[in-house]
């Protein structure tokens, strides 16, 4: 879809400094992406691409490893359904099939509305509360057909606010002060003490 | 690696049982192979950094605690290392790589383009099982996809070796490919609608091990098995990269890049592997031509060279010029040389249009190889035109030099090049200014010069005086500065210590020329024409003649009748064009030997169809005066005939004689004639490296002369070439002739303003020769009071506004 804003590119900006070489900081920026899109869009990916001086080609080799950075359109809610072997036997398949039929989308798809993106999903490690999904990564252990229908009821009716949209990756976002970075530098141009060393030795002693 | 065993005799290793020396340093791998024991490989390349992607050459390795499989190309030979590379471990190891390397490949190889010549194919008959235990389904893709307008991809072949990946990114410095999905569904491809625009990119396909990368001018068009291959030199700029010329039945069908240690490397750019097909090309001239009513009629030999010859003869010498002879081997430049300068008896003769350098600058001044420019820990000094854009296979030598070998690249160009993101240290003069930020920067000066900080200089200045090789590499930046400016210049660099030069001459085999006497003043063998008549000879002119700006200028007023084309197309390549308009009208006879049909021969009375470089044996000479041997490897189309035979007979016309029957005459002449020749052997030439023809002729500077006042309203004009244009031969290249940007005319941001205009409007631009209207660009890499542009592209063209006879050429910017 887009390119980031101009105050993610500030955010960018910032992130970015953190790191001794630029495309050190690929990972924090995709997550920044998928959190103004909810998913990463290729133009995004081209801006990554010029803020930190590498190709789209090297942004996307980076992107497509990650599961997690989805590369078209997702719904605000991301339902993950495991199938895998203990949530199979004790009704993931059935639990797939109602949740597709529920929200009227196969697994892979999206639902018209962009509410709703449903994926079936290898294990989740939840195998002891089998049969087991997450929206957006949170986990509804041993769920039955009904509570899923009043979960994405209250999804829609937008109750649920402990789960924030797909992409947001923290909803306090972590700021780091000038004073605090860790003040990283190339492993070539080290000449002593890392800064948060000295940092937290100063700290030691005042405090 | 310990020190004790890190002695000049090397490192003692035992290889299968037998003892071997490896050297400091040396991979496993190649001092395997260097001592005769190949082991099987498809990620290892020993121009690219090892990766150990593949595991192919897994070797059971003993260095002291157990014998265990490692892969040699990822291991450096240390002392008393015990390798076995035949044992049953081994060839278990090498049955399992290959049972998983073709898990997911394919078995297509019957119609693959790479089947015969595929190392995946070879080494599974080689070392691989035989037969599969796979039975699942394995992996598709859409075949093949187009990863830029030459080379297609089909995914499903690819083992994942990472060598087209690397090359990109290591030696192009182009990483638009790149491994996608890593996992279970590793894939190389592009982004998403983002080509990989590289200049370099037809190196992949060679390199790729399987059939994934293929060319499509090769694809289908034959079976490796049919092919017949010579080993030769690319002749299309003058690196003179060595090549193979594979052909079938009588066609040429592909270029590939052969490993010179000197040259290049094994790479090509795109624009040298697809030269052959303007060879091939519908276009060709294959017959004689002389003109009649508008355009031309094709006629036999003996009446075009009687016409020639009749021409020629009546006219006195003094009124007959030739320009050209790049394209010649050195053996057709020293016939030419000779028919013109003996049996003719004029010295109006050059081998440049113009756009090039005086030849004593370059045969003078102290020349460096590409080994000396791109020395561990050097300095190089560009004064010339983007080697990126110029001079493909020079720009990956010098990158690597930079990035891996630590050598420091000073610019003195005209705007940024291709390696600026590599340049300690970017000058830009003012165009004009040149020389005089030469002399600022060897004295290290600290005031602003040429349009230059003083602190930038002095900066570079300290780079170049803390001692080491330096080597410049001086050629003409822009067609619209005097040469008499970088001739400025490179007197001033000539003092500094240990200086070389390097010449960035841009066409073809334009040092041969120069070599073979192919310039005013000179004679064959980096003699000058006051050094009496040479052994074999019968007279040389008596008066030096005119270059081709001399020669063009002549023929305006009147004094030139009989023009000789020798590959040239001044009416496209002369920086002037007006001036050549000018003088083609006013010459009696044109005559052009020439291969494709160029402006020029379309507006000439006489063509001789001429044999081209892969149809014709002989020698090259490229930018180091590094001599090479070309070989024939296909017949000319129709009629068309080697240049040097068209000299003789042109001489026999004239009722000389050249007394000279084959190219072995040309070597016994030469050798008793040249004194830079007279020790070379010309078989050393076939070798892969060649042999360096040394020795310089003297050589005293010229001053430039003043440069006139800047007018403020102006601004100075800056006309570069770009590695894909309309030229004739990339024009008669199909894989080349789409592949040209769009002209514009490029300026920094802050002039904008002050001409009032602003990015992508259209503006006229207007110099005392002419006018032309297109976009304008703000570039970051063009100096402020600079206006780029880009000649040969077709439309609005730099050389439709160049007065040669100036040092710069002022242009007046509005918006149109
Ligand atoms: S496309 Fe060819 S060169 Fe590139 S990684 Fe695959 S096999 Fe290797
Ligand atoms: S099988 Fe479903 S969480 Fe492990
Ligand atoms: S050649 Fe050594 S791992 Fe590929």
């Amino acid at each position: 879809m887009s390119r980031l804003s101009h105050q993610n590119v500030e955010l960018a900006q910032e992130i970015i400094s953190r790191y001794p070489i630029k495309k050190s900081a690929l990972i924090p920026l995709l997550h920044l992406a998928q959190e103004q899109d909810g998913y990463v869009a290729d133009d995004a990916m081209a801006h990554i691409a010029e803020l930190c001086d590498v190709t789209p080609a090297e942004v996307v080799g980076t992107c497509s490893f990650y599961e997690m950075f989805k590369r078209h359109p997702t719904g605000t809610y991301l339902v993950n359904v495991c199938t895998n072997i203990s949530c199979m036997l004790l009704g993931g398949e059935e639990l797939l099939r109602h949740v597709e039929d529920t929200l009227g989308v196969r697994h892979g798809g999206t639902t018209d509305d962009g509410a709703f993106t449903v994926e079936d999903y290898e294990c989740i490690a939840a195998c002891t509360e089998a049969p087991c999904l997450q929206v957006n990564y949170r986990y509804f252990p041993r769920i039955t057909h009904d509570e899923f229908d009043e979960l994405v009821a209250d999804l829609r009716a937008g109750k649920r606010t402990d789960i924030p949209p797909h992409g947001t990756l923290g909803r306090v976002r972590q700021h780091i002060p000038a004073a605090k970075l860790a003040g990283v530098v190339p492993p070539d141009q080290v000449d002593g003490a890392p800064v948060w060393l000295a940092n937290s030795e100063g700290e030691a002693a005042n405090g | 690696m310990t020190d004790t065993a890190d002695t000049a005799e090397g490192i003692a290793i035992t290889v299968n049982g037998q003892a071997v020396e490896a050297r400091t340093g040396e991979l496993l791998i190649d001092a395997c192979e260097r001592n005769g024991v190949y082991i099987p490989r498809f990620c290892y390349h020993p121009r690219m950094t090892p990766v150990g992607m593949c595991r192919m050459c897994l070797v059971e390795v003993d260095t002291g605690r157990g014998a265990a499989l490692q892969p040699s190309c990822m291991l450096t030979c240390a002392p008393d290392m015990v390798v076995e590379t035949e044992s049953d471990l081994t060839k278990k190891a090498q049955d399992g790589v290959l049972e998983f390397l073709l898990i997911n490949h394919p078995l297509d190889c019957p119609i693959c383009d790479k089947g015969g010549e595929c190392p995946l194919q070879d080494q599974t008959m080689a070392y691989g099982p035989g037969e599969s235990r796979f039975v699942e389904e394995k992996r598709h893709y859409e075949k093949p996809i187009p990863i830029n307008d030459n080379v297609y991809l089909d995914r499903e072949r690819c083992i994942l070796c990472d060598r087209c990946t690397r090359f990109a990114k290591e030696v192009a410095g182009d990483p638009l490919i790149h491994f996608q999905g890593r996992g279970n569904g590793t894939e190389v491809n592009t982004f998403p609608d983002e080509p990989f625009a590289s200049y370099f990119s037809g190196n992949t396909v060679q390199i790729c091990p399987v059939g994934a990368l293929t060319a499509k001018p090769y694809r289908f068009k034959a079976r490796p098995w049919d092919l017949e291959e010579v080993e030769s030199t690319a002749t299309i700029d003058s690196v003179g990269s060595r090549i193979v010329i594979q052909s079938s039945r009588n066609k040429v069908l592909r270029y590939l890049g052969v490993d010179s240690d000197a040259v290049n490397w094994g790479w090509l750019g795109d624009r040298e592997r697809f030269s052959f097909e303007a060879l091939n090309s519908e276009l060709r001239l294959t017959e004689p031509l002389i003109a009649s009513g508008e355009g031309h009629r094709v006629t036999t030999w003996s009446a075009a060279l009687g016409a020639a010859a009749d021409a020629i003869a009546k006219t006195p010498a003094s009124r007959v010029a030739a320009i050209g002879g790049a394209r010649l081997t050195n053996e057709a430049q020293y016939v030419w040389a000779k028919l013109l300068k003996d049996v003719i008896g004029t010295d109006h003769v050059d081998a440049q249009l113009g756009d090039g350098l005086p030849a004593d600058l370059v045969l003078g001044l102290p020349r460096a190889t590409i080994a000396d420019a791109c020395r561990p820990g050097g300095t190089i000094v560009l004064c010339g035109p983007d080697p990126k854009e110029s001079l493909g296979a020079l720009y990956l030598r010098l990158r690597h030099a930079v990035i891996e070998d630590g050598a420091t690249l000073i610019e003195l160009t005209p705007r940024s090049t291709g390696l600026s993101a590599l340049a300690a240290h970017t000058l830009h003069p003012r165009p004009g200014e040149l020389g005089a930020l030469a002399r600022a920067l060897v004295a290290g000066t600290t005031d602003d010069v040429a349009g230059v900080s003083g602190a930038a200089i002095g900066a570079a200045h300290q780079a170049i005086a803390a001692g080491g090789p330096v080597t410049v590499l001086l050629g003409r930046a822009s067609a619209a500065e005097s040469a008499a400016v970088v001739a400025e210049a490179a007197a001033a660099l000539s003092n500094i210590d240990d200086v070389g030069f390097l010449s960035t001459l841009t066409r073809g085999n334009v040092h041969g020329a120069l070599d073979m006497g192919l310039a005013p003043g000179l004679l064959p063998g980096r003699q000058r024409l006051g050094a009496g008549i040479p052994r074999g000879w019968t007279s040389v002119p008596s008066e030096t003649g005119l270059d081709s700006t001399g020669i063009l200028t002549a023929a305006v007023a009147g004094e030139v009748d009989a023009l000789i084309l020798l590959g040239a197309d001044p009416l496209r390549d002369f920086p002037d064009r007006h001036l050549a308009e000018q003088a083609f009208d006013a010459v009696d006879t044109v005559v052009a030997v020439d291969t494709l049909p160029t402006d020029s021969v379309a507006a000439a009375d006489i063509v001789l169809a001429a044999a081209a470089t892969t149809e014709v044996a002989g020698t090259f000479t490229n930018l180091e005066g590094r001599l090479s041997a070309l070989a024939q490897k296909v017949t000319p189309p129709g009629t068309a005939r080697p240049d040097w035979i068209i000299a003789a007979e042109l001489a026999l016309a004239l009722g000389g004689d050249l007394a000279i029957q084959s190219l072995d005459d040309v070597w016994t002449e030469l050798a008793a004639m040249s004194p830079v020749h007279a020790a070379i052997d010309p078989a050393a030439a076939a070798e892969r490296d060649g042999v360096l023809v040394t020795g310089t002729i003297d050589y005293t500077p010229v001053e430039q002369g003043e440069l006139p006042a800047k007018d403020a309203y102006a601004l100075r004009l800056v006309s570069v070439r770009a590695m894909y244009d309309q030229g004739s031969s990339l024009a008669a290249s199909p894989s080349s002739a789409g592949l040209h940007r769009e002209p514009v005319l490029a300026l920094h941001a802050a002039d904008f303003e002050k001409l009032g205009v602003s990015a992508g409007d259209e503006v006229s631009v207007t110099s005392a020769r002419g006018g032309v209207t297109l976009a304008v660009q703000s570039d970051p890499g063009v100096p402020r009071g600079s206006a780029v542009m880009v000649s040969h592209l077709g439309g609005p063209d730099p050389y439709d506004l160049i007065d040669t006879t100036t040092l710069v050429t002022e242009v007046l910017v509005e918006r149109a």
